[in-house]
């Protein structure tokens, strides 16, 4: 796998895309990129080069599907949307990323 | 990504290139509008949406990961990865290679036999067109047999080669041994009595010389001479090219040799090479009438293969066969018959077999034994893959972290299943060509057992595509077995709680139970393997200890024949009596005698027989016959009960005498003493039935195998035969056989040097009548010991890691007060039950599959409790010896130091 420099740590990329379309339903590339940076408030950017390798392979797992659509300016584009998958992965990484937060929140404690 | 996507996409790449270019032109062109309503010049924004990409086309092939050149380059970086991986476990590289190396080498090696006496096509023309003529059900025959394979008159063939519609071509051929030697010891070449149009309906061609044409009419004799095979040129004439027209004495006769075979052609008979071969005809040659058996409408000893005609089916042949049957066997009536005897043989019928992997007798013999033998490596294997499975499930929870941040950083599951696979794979692929090698061996060792027992052998194990294909086809199959559920089950932890530390997650209470599964299913498929051999030891000990009647240890059997002198009857009675004197006073030697057919010796001769005066009666009863001199039941060993031994008033003048065994005794006489009274053999119709007066009674005697029930046995004396050119001694000594064959040579050479002398010892003649019993026992013994041992491995590994997973546990325990004798308790309870559940489904399947071998087994029932019950006991030991280790560990463990490792 070919490295790519990223501002959002590899694996919970999965995590933000399918919370964004679980928030914002069919959506297109471009439209995620967007409503991620909204989302975290610009502090998250997801890079292009990440973007779709990701998508395509969560589509074949399962999680994903697509479908072409005209865009709000009326460009022919590949929205995806959640499938049953999709949402249950969600769900089962989102307890995994609360654990794994709060566990290095309790590391980061200051000391008493 | 599956499979057949990646196949799919190689057709489809097209499109979905352009549907990726459409996908990221969009994204372009909705980041190019954003950075132009940004107040960027819409060239500059362009180029800054596309540098935010990286480089367009890199990302294109990142996305398009979906071709097979990627694939292959991914597949091949997983071995890489693989071989790593197994440098840095040698431990576990060596135990699974070498586990996978047995199970896959015993399966090919079993297989290569398999493939050789049953798959293999003669290397002939279109083997696919040859047919076998074989024998109906109740076929009804009696006469002089000499032939290993279904054997026919030669009127028979004859009327056979006239009636038939269906081949192109019908030849036979006759099996037979000719004497190579003038005199002294007897050296036989294998050869073949064929008709003029053997090689014709073959296909086969001399690579020197030539055949008869296959018009030559079968009887005439003119232009008989010797055919070569390829070997034995090779070995007798050094492949010399000037052999054609040069003699070959073959039982003392004369032959022009004509031609030689190609050196792939070993004649038709699988599992046996020829020597010589001669046209029919030559059977008159040696013969003392100048007919032989062409003639003779008894004599059983050809064998028919044909060549279908382009349009015809074997199925259409066989009806073709069996209508025809009723003319033949019409036309062949043997005068000699009785009434219900040519009524039975009316009824003969003939059938048609396919014939294109040759005809043969060992086929039938070793068939069944194979295929048993076949399954037992097959369950072997299945052992070591459940073995393999378990190490590798051990090593999986190991790697558990490892798995989770490959998936982390965003591998997708399928791609950490695929790596794992290929090692698996790598494994599979070299355990399978250390195994080519094993089963190369293991053939080869079969192939030398057999020969070594006195069966004739030669097979042809080289490698086919079938050889091949059975070895990667099992590779495969294994790497499934063993590899595809430990990879299956690596990819489910989710990668978060694997981070957060390997023990005491999740999925390991679950990963555990297909461990104890693994246990259970090895336990089970040894004690079915385990019974298996049991039964097949303990059939070749009772074979052993069966009582023969006969003393064999110590006695030679010395055959002479006299065929090379052309003795009157009464000069060749002569010179047996002599040799007989000389063989008793040669030093060493207890006692000597003649007998026409030794015991074990593989010939046989018996007669429908009826009891005293009952001369009214049809369709006697079974008795088997043998012509002994006087002193053989002493050379034997065999006790006199009542009666006399034959002496020299039993002769040929004198009222027809017999000894009959106590079976017969039994049968014709209801027990009684049958001294003085008096039984009769049916003779040929038309002539007188011979009348014998019983002179005495001894101990019950085997008459050609150990497997046989007690058959009913009359002994006549040997004076009484007419003419016999072969004669065989029996010679009991004290000392070295080497010094009475030497003996026995020189008495021969004195009396005359041309007559020729063949040895055995009678000890190996019983031997190799459970030849058969033997190999199924040390094969059998053999895997069921490997599978015992991988089970007990497998038992072993899984309770040391349940011991070390449950270290706090017990350290716990062991703190609160709990003794040792608890924690060996809490050990052993846990790998019983598995080994019970384990024996529980082993003793059903036992049951159930153990009557298969039935007709293997000797002086026992396939499912014999007491064997049963060894196999369960013998496991059991094994799983014992196998948890103490483990359970050792356990109990030594120091609470204080567990506890604060926790």
């Amino acid at each position: 796998m070919k490295k790519s420099k990223n501002d959002i740590l590899q694996g919970t990329l999965t995590l933000l895309v399918l919370r964004t379309l679980e928030a914002h339903g069919a959506c297109h590339g471009y439209g995620l990129c967007g409503h991620i940076q909204a989302a975290s408030t610009d502090l998250l950017r997801v890079e292009e080069g990440s973007l779709y390798p990701a998508l395509h392979r969560m589509e074949q797992d399962g999680w994903l599907r697509s479908s072409w659509a005209l865009s709000e300016k009326g460009r022919r584009a590949k929205f995806y949307e959640l499938t049953k998958r999709g949402l249950a992965q969600l769900e089962a990484e989102k307890k995994s990323w609360d654990r794994l937060t709060t566990g290095v929140a309790l590391v980061l404690r200051p000391v008493e | 990504m599956a499979w057949h996507h990646r196949i799919a996409n190689v057709f489809r790449s097209r499109k979905i290139s352009r549907d990726l270019d459409d996908e990221l032109a969009f994204h372009i062109a909705e980041r190019t509008d954003e950075l132009v309503a940004k107040g960027m010049s819409e060239r500059d924004a362009r180029r800054e949406a596309a540098r935010l990409f990286g480089s367009y086309t890199l990302q294109k092939e990142e996305t398009g990961d979906m071709d097979i050149a990627r694939a292959l380059e991914a597949f091949v970086g997983d071995l890489k990865y693989g071989v790593r991986q197994l440098r840095l476990n040698p431990g576990f590289a060596t135990v699974a290679v070498l586990s996978l190396a047995l199970g896959i080498g015993a399966n090919s090696g079993i297989f290569q036999l398999i493939n050789a006496l049953r798959l293999k096509g003669l290397p002939v023309a279109r083997p696919a067109e040859l047919v076998a003529i074989e024998k109906g059900p109740d076929f009804f025959q009696s006469g002089w047999f000499e032939a290993r394979n279904p054997a026919y008159t030669y009127a028979q063939i004859e009327r056979i080669t006239e009636q038939q519609k269906a081949f192109i071509g019908v030849s036979a051929f006759g099996t037979a041994g000719f004497n190579l030697s003038k005199g002294g010891e007897a050296v036989y070449a294998e050869a073949l009595f064929v008709t003029p149009n053997f090689l014709d309906v073959l296909g086969v061609k001399p690579v020197l010389g030539g055949w008869l044409t296959p018009e030559t009419d079968p009887r005439d004799c003119s232009g008989a001479g010797a055919l070569l095979d390829y070997n034995f040129w090779q070995r007798q004439y050094g492949g010399d090219l000037s052999v054609v027209g040069r003699e070959i004495s073959l039982n003392g006769r004369s032959f022009p040799i004509l031609g030689v075979t190609p050196a792939s052609f070993a004649g038709v008979e699988t599992g046996r090479r020829f020597e010589v071969a001669v046209p029919v005809c030559a059977d008159g040659i040696f013969s003392g009438n100048g007919q032989g058996r062409l003639t003779n409408k008894t004599a059983w000893w050809l064998t028919p293969i044909a060549r279908l005609k382009p349009e015809w089916t074997v199925d259409r042949a066989d009806a073709h066969m069996r209508e025809i049957s009723p003319v033949i066997f019409r036309e062949t009536q043997p005068e000699s018959y009785r009434a219900d005897g040519i009524e039975k043989y009316l009824n003969n019928k003939l059938t048609a077999v396919p014939a294109g992997a040759g005809v043969s007798s060992l086929r039938e013999r070793y068939e069944g034994p194979l295929l048993i033998l076949l399954v037992s490596t097959g369950l072997v294997l299945l052992i070591a893959c459940a073995n393999l499975a378990n190490l590798l499930l051990a090593r999986a929870s190991v790697r558990e972290r490892e798995m989770a941040l490959r998936q982390a950083v965003g591998a997708s599951s399928r791609r950490v299943v695929a790596q794992l696979m290929s090692e698996s794979l790598l494994l599979a692929g070299i355990g399978a060509a250390f195994g080519a090698w094993l089963a190369y061996l293991l053939g080869r060792g079969l192939v030398l057992f057999l020969r070594g027992g006195g069966e004739q052998l030669e097979v042809p194990l080289g490698l086919d595509w079938r050889v091949v294909g059975f070895t990667a086809a099992l590779a495969l199959a294994t790497c499934l077995l063993f590899g595809l559920a430990p990879a299956l089950r690596a990819t489910r932890t989710a990668p978060a709680d694997a981070m957060w530390g390997g023990r005491g997650s999740a999925s390991s209470a679950e990963r555990n139970g297909l461990r104890r599964a693994l246990v259970v299913a090895q336990i089970w498929l040894s004690l079915v393997l385990l019974v298996g051999a049991l039964l097949f030891g303990q059939s070749l000990r009772n074979l052993m200890s069966t009582d023969t009647g006969i003393v064999t240890e110590g006695v030679l059997a010395a055959g002479v024949n006299s065929g090379l002198l052309d003795l009157g009857m009464e000069r060749q009675r002569e010179v047996y009596r002599r040799l007989e004197e000389r063989f008793n006073a040669l030093p060493g030697v207890v006692s000597a005698a003649t007998v026409s057919n030794t015991p074990f010796g593989g010939n046989s001769w018996n007669e429908s027989a009826h009891a005293d005066d009952d001369a009214a009666a049809t369709g006697g009863k079974n008795v088997w016959l043998n012509r002994v001199g006087p002193g053989y039941f002493r050379t034997m060993g065999t006790p006199l009960l009542a009666g006399r031994d034959f002496g020299a008033q039993d002769s040929p003048k004198a009222p027809k005498t017999a000894i009959v065994n106590q079976e017969m005794a039994e049968e014709f006489f209801g027990g009684a003493d049958p001294v003085g009274r008096t039984f009769r053999t049916e003779a040929y119709a038309g002539s007188e039935d011979p009348v014998y007066q019983i002179v005495g009674l001894v101990t019950d005697t085997k008459y050609g195998s150990l497997r046989e029930e007690q058959r009913a046995i009359a002994f006549l004396p040997w004076q009484e035969e007419a003419e016999m050119k072969n004669m065989n001694f029996v010679i009991r000594s004290q000392g070295g056989m080497g010094d009475v064959m030497t003996g026995v040579k020189g008495a021969l050479a004195e009396i005359d040097p041309a007559l020729l002398v063949e040895f055995d010892v009678l000890d190996v003649q019983v031997q190799r009548t459970v030849l058969r019993e033997r190999l199924m026992a040390t094969l059998s013994g053999g895997f069921g010991f490997l599978a015992a041992l991988l089970s007990a491995l497998g038992l072993y590994g899984v309770m040391s890691y349940m011991v070390a997973r449950r270290r706090n546990e017990i350290g716990v325990r062991m703190a609160l007060g709990a003794q040792p004798s608890d924690v060996r308790r809490l050990v052993f309870g846990e790998a019983g039950r598995l080994v019970l559940v384990g024996l529980a489904i082993g003793l059903a399947s036992s049951f159930a599959l153990t009557r298969y071998a039935e007709s293997l087994l000797y002086g026992l029932q396939p499912n014999d409790l007491k064997t049963l019950a060894l196999g369960c006991g013998l496991l059991a030991a094994t799983a014992f010896v196998a948890t103490s280790l483990p359970v050792r560990r356990a109990t030594k463990l120091d609470p204080a130091t567990v506890l604060r490792d926790e």
